[in-house]
């Protein structure tokens, strides 16, 4: 059902930009394409070559963004949590824009991978309160490192010269206004990768829920499983910012949607949130391109609507979770 | 058969448990009695292979330190303290996480799985709750639903750590007599409790924990439980405030295992 949404959706989105193509025309560029129909649709190049690759990126990057965000927020026993407030897309971002500023001989995903890891080490590990991670300490941890690592960046900025800060502005608010086949090619095969390797984790992901003593004595174990999920989790994250920079809440809005929909169950709130995850990025970023005249950055969207979503959530859940 | 040898754990410098050396067997209920503090749950977490600790623990007369955390878990069935949990799952889906050391696939409980759960879910009365959201529920139902976790993973032994400690009367006399029915339905089970009533009015055998890890007694509860040992345990009673041993009920004796 979800993943049908997903393709009605992505096609609506094709239709719309800058100027509005017919429906009948994109579905001609596809059929086309496919060596159905004479190719000699006028909206060949703007369907295929641009809005096509961009929507597909904006799906995968949702995916990617959602289900990362409900793997977190599921090994570290914490429904508050997303990829951007552990502070893992700022030290994403940081790896993204060290690869801008300096040579070094790794690819810039790489380097988002490992500073997005580094970050959402440092955050755990700063939380720890009493060999516990409360909501609250975990929550401001996330934070400093977040802030920490965007500091850094925001030195960078000062220190680059022209063509550099052109290319590190992107990171702050996000888009897919760059958007390559290119990137599809390799972004959309590892998020349908990593989603699914979460997803084959989503049950002993609802025993890692229980707190790790519990976890234990039901049989799983633990540390190697939360190392799985951080590294996968932090690897989508990364890909996910390295192509569009970092876009806030998307990890926090889609799970919470889908916990709404499915309950708790990690087993149906993974895929679940993968599929809406990639249909509200999309829907940003189409609202990105089209309510004015210029580009508005998607990060600014999701923005808008998460935080306060987010104040929402803290007035109505905390206190019923007990856990601050 | 739970048979513990030896075993000594220290935090940094501090020695926790001492000399602890007993074997319980199936159909036992045994009381781990002792005041907060003394290492009734660092013994458990040690019993449960979460701590490293110097000594032996055998389950069957096999060393547990050879054993992974799922063939522990089909062995071993811990029930905690009742608690929340950020997650609204069901009493349903609560229950069914006990059956994951019994799980052959990767992806959760088959039919079969799930028809265990439903019977053990109605053993402790709480079938018509079984799709309410666990955290909902009152204490005591909360820590019903844990016991029947524990009886949905179907092992030898139940390790319970406080059950009633959060309870109030009616549901502290109702989980005792849940755990000692499943005692005399065979189950080898230990509990740890802080209230020498209890250790009285329910159980076979007590291991009594003093101040310094060490067992201080181990007996039938009527021998064992006496005013000195209790006023040992809790040096702040002063004399007067003394325990008076309550009669054990007529429908519960010791000497019913025998």
């Amino acid at each position: 059902m979800s993943s049908l949404a997903v393709i009605v959706i992505a096609v609506v989105s094709i239709t719309v930009g800058a100027y509005l193509i017919p429906m009948g025309d994109v579905l001609a560029v596809f059929g086309a394409r496919l060596g159905l129909m004479p190719a000699d649709n006028l909206h060949s190049a703007v369907v295929w070559d641009i809005r096509l690759s961009r929507v597909l990126l904006a799906g995968a990057v949702g995916a990617a963004l959602a289900t990362s965000g409900a793997a977190y927020q599921g090994t570290f026993r914490n429904p508050l949590i997303e990829p951007y407030i552990l502070g893992v897309s700022a030290g994403a971002a940081f790896g993204a824009g060290l690869a801008v500023m300096v040579d070094l001989p790794l690819s810039m995903q790489v380097l988002a991978f490992l500073f997005g890891l580094a970050a959402v080490g440092l955050t755990y590990s700063l939380a720890r309160v009493r060999g516990e991670r409360p909501t609250l300490t975990l929550l401001l941890a996330g934070i400093v490192i977040g802030s920490f690592f965007s500091a850094i960046f925001a030195l960078f900025q000062y220190v680059g010269t022209d063509e550099q800060l052109r290319r590190l502005v992107f990171w702050i608010l996000g888009g897919f206004y760059r958007a390559t086949w290119g990137e599809v090619v390799i972004v959309v095969p590892a998020t349908v990768a990593g989603v699914i390797w979460l997803w084959r984790l989503g049950w002993p992901l609802n025993l890692l829920s229980l707190g790790d003593d519990e976890a234990r004595s039901l049989g799983v174990d633990p540390k190697p499983l939360r190392r799985v999920v951080i590294v996968v989790s932090t690897a989508l994250t990364a890909l996910a910012v390295s192509v569009s920079g970092i876009i806030a809440w998307v990890g926090l809005l889609v799970p919470h949607a889908a916990r709404l929909i499915v309950g708790p169950d990690q087993r149906y709130v993974i895929p679940l949130s993968a599929t809406l995850g990639a249909a509200f990025v999309m829907i940003c970023d189409d609202l990105a391109r089209t309510i004015s005249t210029g580009e508005v950055p998607i990060g600014v969207i999701t923005s808008i609507l998460g935080a306060p979503y987010l104040i929402y959530l803290l007035r109505t859940r905390v206190s019923q979770m007990g856990s601050v | 058969m739970l048979s513990v040898e030896r075993l000594a754990f220290a935090y940094e410098d501090r020695q926790v448990l001492d000399e602890i050396g007993f074997t319980t067997g199936p159909g036992e209920l045994c009381a781990l009695f002792g005041p907060n503090g003394s290492g009734k749950s660092t013994l458990y977490r040690c019993i449960l292979g979460h701590l490293r600790y110097q000594g032996y623990v055998r389950l069957d007369g096999v060393d547990a330190r050879t054993l992974t955390p799922l063939q522990i878990a089909q062995r071993i069935a811990y029930v905690p303290q009742q608690h929340t949990n950020p997650f609204p799952y069901t009493v349903f889906d609560m229950v069914a996480m006990g059956r994951n050391p019994h799980l052959g696939g990767v992806f959760g409980p088959r039919r079969a799985d799930l028809e265990i759960c439903e019977r053990v879910i109605d053993s402790v009365g709480l079938l018509d709750d079984s799709q309410r959201p666990y955290h909902t529920l009152s204490g005591g139902q909360r820590q019903l639903v844990l016991i029947a976790r524990a009886l949905a993973q179907q092992a030898a032994l139940l390790l319970l750590d406080e059950p009633t400690a959060s309870l109030d009367y009616g549901n502290q006399i109702l989980v005792w007599s849940i755990i000692q029915s499943l005692a005399r339905q065979g189950a080898e089970v230990l509990v740890c409790t802080h209230d020498p009533h209890h250790v009285l009015q329910f159980c076979d055998r007590v291991l009594a924990l003093g101040r310094a890890g060490r067992f201080i007694a181990d007996g039938p509860p009527e021998a064992t439980v006496t005013p000195e040992l209790v006023a040992t345990l809790y040096p702040q009673l002063r004399d007067g405030q003394a325990f008076s041993p309550v009669r054990r009920g007529a429908t519960v004796r010791a000497s019913d295992i025998e």
